[in-house]
C-alpha cells in the first residue's frame, strides 16, 4: 500500500464554522471529516478526490475523505479542527495548557474502510 | 420587525452592525453578517428539554430535577472541573466563577486550548497593542501570522484592516501592504501582497531571524530560515521599519504549533523592538465572540485570566497544571460542568476519554458531541440572540449583546444561579 | 437602622469640628439630629472621622485588568481565602475587585474615584465597579485626546465642545473631565509625543495649552462639580517642574463657582528639577510655593513608597520610555480616536537615588503646602504604591522621627537633591482628616452631595479608629489606620475590629449636565460622521446602558452662558 509521511495541520475552515453549532448534522460530517492534500501527495498515494484515507499518528488513527487542495504545499495534511483531527493529535500540552494541534507527524494511506462516524470518535457510545 | 446595530455572537470580531428581521419570535433574515454569523443567527437544531442519562440513555425531565441532580454531583465531587464559557455572557461567567469558588472547583475557559500560550507569553513580555479602530485609521502595514481570518473571522479584513478606509488610510487597500505568514497558502494569503510560506514548526526560527536582522546582526542569519530566503526576510524588516503604523495579528498557527508560548513571546518581542523605529502593534486573533470576556471577568474577580483552581479555597493559577486538558489527561477531576462549549469535539481524544468516565453536566443551547457524553443536559437560551448581556471583543472593547427574540429556555446565568442556590441548600448554608 | 456613636473624638473639618467629643446620630443611611431607638457604639475616646475619600485611584477597568493579566506574580501576593461573607482576595498592586473593596473599607475608606476611564471602554470600568463591594465609586473619562474635542477646541466652537462633553458624561456615566498628557495620546498613535505646552499635536494643528485651556473653560460652563483633573505633560522627566508651573498658570484666567479650576494629580512626578537623571532634584518647594500663593489649583502628591508595584497610565509614551529604561515587560493599549495606556512593573528602591528623591518629593509636597485643603493623600494607586500603604504614609507625615528612621536607609543623594530632611512639620489629626476626607470630597465637589463630612444630611459614612488623638507612636498610628475599629457605610456597619461584617453594594456617582440647544444637534451630526467613518463600533452601541450602573447617583448641573 502506498503511504506518505506528512505533517498534520488542524484549523478553522469557513464550512466547519458554518456547521460548528450543528455538529450532529450530515453537513458537519461532510466538511469536517476531510483531509486536504496537495495534488502531488494525492498522486503519490495514487488517489483522487473523495477517496477515503487512513491517517495514523502515535496517538491514534482515523478515516476521512481525501480532497485536493493545492494551497497546501506537499508534506502537509490539513484536517479541519474537530473530532476527526483530534483523534490523532498530540494531547500533551508541554506545560502550557494547549495541546499541539498543528504539526503532528502522521502517515496517510488509502483505505477502503468507511469514514469514522462521529459518535465512534468520542468512542463511548 | 427590523433590528439594527445587532451584535453577532459568533467570532471574536463581535461585529455590531448586523441587521436582523424578526417575525413572530423567529429570525427570518440576517443582513451584513458573514456566512458563519448568518448560519448561527438563523438557528440550528436545539436541545428540546432538560435531560438525565439513565441506563445509558438520555431521558427528558424538568429543570428542577436536572438542576438538583447537577448540584448533587458538584457537591459530592472532590475535584470538580468547570469548563467552557466561550459563547456566553460575562454575566454567566460571573455566576460560574462564584459557583467555582463556592464548590472549590477548577474553572477554565476555551482560552486553555487556543491562546493559553499567548497569555503565558504576555505574562513574560507584555503586549503592545491597540483597539481595532486604531488599526483601521492608521495601519499601512498589516501582517497576519498563522491566522486564517478569511475563514475564521470572515469580516476582519473588510471591517478593520486591509479593505477598509480610515482617517489616515483614506486610500484604503491601495495604501496598505498586507503580508501573510503561514505554512499553507490560505484564502487569507490569496488576498495578501506577500505570502511567506514557512516550514511547519519553524515559526520561532523565522521570528528570531527577523529580530536578528532588525537588531543589525543580519550577517549571522543563514541564507534561508524556515524555508524563507534571507533576502525576503531583509526586505520584510525594511518594510516593517519604514511603515508608519504596522500591526501583527497572530493566531493558532503560532499558539498550537511547535514552540507554542515561545513563538508568541518571540512575535511580541519583535513588535516591541519595532517600536524603536516606528509605531507597531500586536494582537491575538481571539476565536469565540466572548472568549475574551471570560478572561476579563476571571481576571478582575480572581486575579487570573483562566485555569484557576479553587480547591484550596483561594485562587491557585498554574497553567499546565490547572488547565483543563492537563487536568483531564491526568484523569484528575471527578466531575465536570461544561458551559457553552463542546470539548468532546475539540479536545484531544485522550482528554475526552476521561470526560466520558466522570459525571458530566452540560449547559448548552445545541446538541453536540459533548451531549453524547453528558449525564445531565441543561438546555440554555442563546446569548446574544435570546439573552442580552456583555461580551468583550478580541481587542477588549466591551459591548452589550442584544436580545432579539424571546427564549424558550433559561439563560446560562439563570441556570448557574439555580445550581448555586441548590448547592447552598444541600450544604445547609 | 439607627445608630448613636458616642464618646468619640470627632474630626469633621468641613463642619469645623476638630477633635471634640460630639455624638453622631445615624438614621436611614444619613447623619441626623435625632434618633429614637438606636444601637449605640461607644467609641471610648477613639478618633471618629467621616469615611475616607480617595480621589485618584486606578481600581477598575481595562488598564487595571490588563495589569492583573500581565502580572500573575503580583496576583499571587496577599492571597486570602473565601470566607462566609467575603470572596477570595488576590494581589498587592493589582488586587482583584473584591480585595479592592474590602481593603478600602478596612482602612475606613468609603468613596473611591477611578480617574482614567477610556470612554470606549467605560462599560468595562462600570462592570468592575459593580464587583468592587462596599465603597461608592465614580469614573472620570479621559477626554483631552479625543479627535472631536481637539477639533472643537481648534475651531473655537465652545458651544459644540460643551455639548459634546455633556453627551460624553451621559454616554460614559462619567463624573468629570480627565486630561492626561494633553495631545500626547494622539501623538503616541504614531509613536511620537508632545513634551511642551506649545508643541503641535501631529495632524491636529493644536497645542496641549489650547486643549487644556479649552477644556477648563468648558468644564466651568457646564458647572461640573469637579474641576478639570489633569495629569500634566512631561511626566517623570528631570526639569519638568517648569511645564507643571506653566500648566497651572494656563488656567489662571478661568473663573469657577467657589472651587479650584484645575486639580493637578500625582504632582510628585511633575516636580523634578535638573536636566538628566544624574542631576534630577526636588522642586517640591517651587510647586508648593505656587500652590500656596494661588487658589485656582489643587494638587495630590502621588506618593512613591519603596517596593514593587505596577505603573499604569493613559500616558502611553511615558510608559514606553520606562520600558526602554528598565526593559521590563511592557503593555500598551491605544484606544481609537480617544486615548491610550501603558503598563509596566516597577521596583522603587531605597538604594536608587532617583527613587529615594521621588519618595522625598511626595512627602515634601504634602508638608510644604500650607493648607491641607489644597491637597489630598494619594499614591496614584498603584503607580507610586498600592493604596494599602496610606496608613504608613500618614505615619510619616505625622512623625519627623519616623521620617528620620527611613532617611537613614535611603540613597545619600537625598541629602543634596531633596529637601525632606530640613522639614520639621508634623501633620496633626485635623490635617489628616482634611487630606483624607474633607479636602478630596471638596475638590471632587462631593461635599455638597453628602461626602467628606458628618453634618446633618450627610451620608453616614464613618470611620472609627482604635487610637486616641494623644497617641503619637507612628507605628500605632499606622496600625490603627490599617484596621478600622468600625467602618460604617451608608449607616451600615461594614467593618468591626478590622474585619468585614457586611458587604453592601456601593453606588456610582455620575454627572448629567443639562445642555440643550442648536449646538447639540450640530455636534451630534459631527459625531455621527466620526462613528460612521472612524470608530470600529456603532454609535447605537457606544453609550453605557443603565444596566451597568445599578446604583446610580445622578448629579444634575445646569450650564451657564449657553448661547
Amino acid at each position: 500500500m502506498k503511504k506518505i509521511d506528512v505533517k498534520l495541520i488542524s484549523g478553522r475552515s469557513i464550512e466547519q464554522g458554518i456547521h460548528i453549532e450543528n455538529k450532529m448534522s450530515s453537513g458537519y460530517f461532510d466538511v469536517a471529516a476531510v483531509c486536504e492534500l496537495n495534488e502531488k501527495d494525492m498522486s503519490k498515494l495514487g488517489i483522487r478526490d473523495d477517496a477515503n484515507v487512513m491517517i495514523k499518528s502515535k496517538f491514534g488513527q482515523v478515516v476521512v475523505r481525501a480532497r485536493t487542495n493545492n494551497r497546501n504545499p506537499p508534506g502537509i495534511a490539513f484536517v479541519p479542527m474537530g473530532p476527526w483531527a483530534n483523534a490523532i493529535i498530540d494531547p500533551s500540552t508541554g506545560g502550557c495548557g494547549t495541546p499541539q494541534f498543528k504539526g503532528v507527524e502522521v502517515e496517510v494511506t488509502l483505505t477502503f474502510d468507511s469514514i469514522s462516524p462521529i459518535k465512534e470518535l468520542v468512542g463511548f457510545i | 420587525m427590523i433590528i439594527t446595530d445587532v451584535l453577532c455572537p459568533f467570532c471574536g470580531d463581535l461585529c455590531d452592525d448586523i441587521i436582523v428581521e424578526v417575525e413572530g419570535n423567529k429570525i427570518i433574515e440576517v443582513k451584513e453578517a458573514c456566512e458563519t454569523g448568518v448560519s448561527k443567527m438563523m438557528g440550528h437544531e436545539r436541545i428540546a428539554a432538560p435531560m438525565i442519562r439513565e441506563n445509558g440513555k438520555l431521558r427528558e425531565t424538568t429543570y428542577e430535577e436536572a438542576i438538583t441532580k447537577a448540584a448533587e454531583i458538584l457537591t459530592n465531587s472532590l475535584r470538580p472541573l468547570m469548563y467552557g464559557w466561550g459563547s456566553t455572557t460575562c454575566e454567566a461567567d460571573k455566576k460560574g466563577i462564584e459557583l467555582a469558588e463556592e464548590i472549590g472547583a477548577i474553572i477554565d475557559n476555551t482560552t486553555s486550548v487556543c491562546h493559553a500560550p499567548s497569555v503565558l507569553a504576555i505574562q513574560n513580555v507584555g503586549l503592545p497593542s491597540c483597539t481595532l479602530g486604531q488599526i483601521k485609521n492608521r495601519a499601512d502595514l498589516i501582517i497576519y501570522w498563522g491566522s486564517n481570518q478569511a475563514e475564521a473571522h470572515p469580516r476582519h479584513m473588510s471591517k478593520y484592516t486591509s479593505f477598509t478606509k480610515g482617517f489616515f488610510t483614506k486610500e484604503g487597500r491601495k495604501g496598505k501592504h498586507v503580508i501573510v505568514f503561514d505554512v499553507r497558502k490560505t484564502t487569507t494569503a490569496e488576498v495578501a501582497d506577500d505570502f511567506v510560506q514557512i516550514i511547519p514548526g519553524d515559526d520561532y526560527r523565522v521570528l528570531s531571524a527577523l529580530r536578528v536582522i532588525l537588531a543589525g546582526a543580519g550577517d549571522v542569519v543563514p541564507s534561508s530560515v524556515g524555508g524563507v530566503p534571507k533576502e525576503k526576510l531583509i526586505e520584510i524588516v525594511d518594510r516593517m521599519k519604514s511603515s508608519r503604523f504596522g500591526v501583527l495579528f497572530f493566531g493558532m498557527g503560532l499558539t498550537q504549533s511547535r514552540g507554542k508560548p515561545y513563538n508568541v513571546a518571540n512575535a511580541i518581542s519583535l513588535v516591541r523592538e519595532l517600536n524603536a523605529h516606528t509605531k507597531f502593534a500586536v494582537m491575538p486573533m481571539r476565536g469565540h465572540f466572548n472568549v475574551t470576556g471570560f478572561n476579563q471577568v476571571c481576571a478582575w474577580s480572581t486575579g487570573f485570566a483562566f485555569a484557576v483552581d479553587f480547591a484550596r479555597g483561594k485562587p491557585w493559577y498554574n497553567p499546565g497544571e490547572t488547565s483543563t486538558v492537563d487536568v483531564l489527561n491526568r484523569g484528575e477531576c471527578d466531575s465536570a460542568l461544561i458551559v457553552a462549549s463542546d470539548p468532546a469535539a475539540h479536545f484531544p481524544r485522550k482528554s475526552v476519554e476521561h470526560l466520558a468516565k466522570i459525571p458530566l453536566i452540560q449547559i448548552d443551547p445545541c446538541p453536540n458531541l459533548t451531549t453524547e457524553l453528558a449525564d445531565i443536559v441543561l438546555p440554555a437560551a442563546i446569548a446574544g440572540i435570546e439573552v442580552e448581556g456583555t461580551a468583550y471583543r478580541m481587542d477588549g472593547v466591551p459591548l452589550r449583546l442584544r436580545k432579539l427574540i424571546e427564549p424558550v429556555h433559561l439563560s446560562d446565568e439563570e441556570i448557574l444561579s439555580r445550581i448555586l442556590s441548590k448547592v447552598r441548600e444541600i450544604r445547609g448554608d | 437602622m439607627e445608630l448613636l456613636i458616642t464618646n468619640g473624638i470627632v474630626y469633621d473639618p468641613i463642619n469645623q469640628i476638630s477633635g471634640e467629643k460630639v455624638d453622631i446620630l445615624v438614621k436611614d443611611g444619613k447623619i441626623v439630629s435625632g434618633v429614637k431607638n438606636p444601637k449605640t457604639i461607644d467609641a471610648g475616646g477613639r478618633i471618629v472621622m467621616p469615611g475616607g475619600v480617595d480621589m485618584h485611584t486606578h481600581i477598575a477597568g481595562g488598564k487595571m485588568n490588563v495589569g492583573r493579566m500581565l502580572r500573575p506574580e503580583d496576583g499571587r501576593r496577599c492571597i486570602e481565602s473565601r470566607k462566609k461573607l467575603t470572596r477570595a482576595c488576590t494581589g498587592y498592586s493589582v488586587p482583584n475587585t473584591f480585595a479592592t473593596g474590602y481593603r478600602y473599607a478596612k482602612m475606613g475608606y468609603t468613596t473611591t474615584f477611578e480617574p482614567a476611564m477610556p470612554p470606549l471602554l467605560a462599560r468595562h470600568t462600570h462592570e468592575e465597579f459593580r464587583d468592587i463591594p462596599i465603597v461608592d465609586k465614580g469614573g472620570i473619562p479621559l477626554l483631552d485626546n479625543h479627535w472631536l474635542i481637539m477639533e472643537y477646541v481648534k475651531s473655537g466652537d465652545m458651544d459644540k465642545l460643551t455639548a459634546f462633553i455633556a453627551w460624553m458624561m451621559n454616554a460614559t456615566k462619567g463624573y468629570g473631565i480627565k486630561i492626561v498628557n494633553a495631545g500626547g495620546g494622539e501623538a503616541w498613535g504614531w509613536g511620537k509625543n508632545v513634551r511642551n505646552l506649545d508643541d503641535i499635536v501631529p495632524n491636529f494643528d493644536i497645542t496641549p495649552a489650547e486643549i487644556i485651556h479649552g477644556l477648563a473653560e468648558a468644564n466651568e460652563r457646564l458647572n461640573l462639580p469637579h474641576s478639570i483633573h489633569i495629569h500634566c505633560n512631561n511626566l517623570g522627566h528631570p526639569g519638568n517642574y517648569d511645564t507643571t508651573l506653566a500648566t497651572f498658570d494656563l488656567v489662571k484666567d478661568v473663573t469657577s463657582h467657589n472651587r479650584q479650576v484645575m486639580h493637578a494629580t500625582h504632582i510628585q512626578y511633575h516636580s523634578y528639577g535638573g536636566s538628566t537623571w544624574a542631576d534630577m532634584h526636588s522642586k517640591a518647594d517651587a510647586i508648593a510655593s505656587y500652590v500656596n500663593s494661588h487658589d485656582h489649583v489643587t494638587v495630590d502628591p502621588g506618593q512613591v513608597m519603596f517596593g514593587d508595584t505596577t505603573t499604569m497610565t493613559a500616558d502611553g509614551p511615558m510608559e514606553y520610555e520606562l520600558h526602554m529604561m528598565s526593559k521590563r515587560k511592557w503593555t500598551n493599549k491605544d484606544v481609537e480616536l480617544e486615548t491610550g495606556s501603558g503598563i509596566i512593573p516597577i521596583f522603587y528602591s531605597r538604594k536608587v537615588s532617583v527613587n529615594s528623591i521621588q519618595w522625598a518629593i511626595g512627602l515634601e509636597l504634602a508638608l510644604l503646602i500650607k493648607s491641607p485643603w489644597k491637597t489630598a493623600i494619594t499614591t496614584d494607586h498603584p503607580n507610586g504604591a498600592p493604596f494599602t500603604r496610606y496608613p504608613e504614609i500618614i505615619s510619616l507625615l505625622m512623625s519627623k522621627k519616623r521620617r528620620e528612621e527611613v532617611l537613614k536607609g535611603v540613597h545619600s543623594a537625598i541629602n543634596k537633591r531633596a529637601i525632606i530632611s530640613s522639614i520639621d512639620r508634623e501633620l496633626n489629626w485635623a490635617d489628616i482628616a482634611i487630606m483624607t476626607r474633607a479636602s478630596p470630597a471638596k475638590i471632587l465637589g462631593l461635599d455638597k452631595h453628602g461626602k467628606g463630612h458628618l453634618g446633618i444630611g450627610a451620608d453616614a459614612d464613618i470611620a472609627i479608629y482604635d487610637i486616641s488623638p494623644e497617641e503619637d507612636d507612628p507605628r500605632k498610628i499606622q496600625s490603627a489606620l490599617s484596621h478600622a475599629k468600625y467602618t460604617i457605610k451608608g449607616g451600615e456597619i461594614v467593618v468591626k475590629d478590622g474585619e468585614i461584617v457586611a458587604v453592601p453594594e456601593g453606588r456610582t456617582y455620575w454627572v448629567n449636565p443639562e445642555f440643550d440647544g442648536e449646538a447639540t444637534k450640530a455636534m451630534l451630526e459631527d459625531l455621527a460622521v466620526k462613528f460612521k467613518e472612524y470608530y470600529s463600533v456603532s454609535l447605537a452601541n457606544y453609550p453605557v446602558q443603565d444596566a451597568y450602573v445599578p446604583h446610580p447617583v445622578e448629579i444634575k448641573t445646569r450650564c451657564k452662558n449657553a448661547s
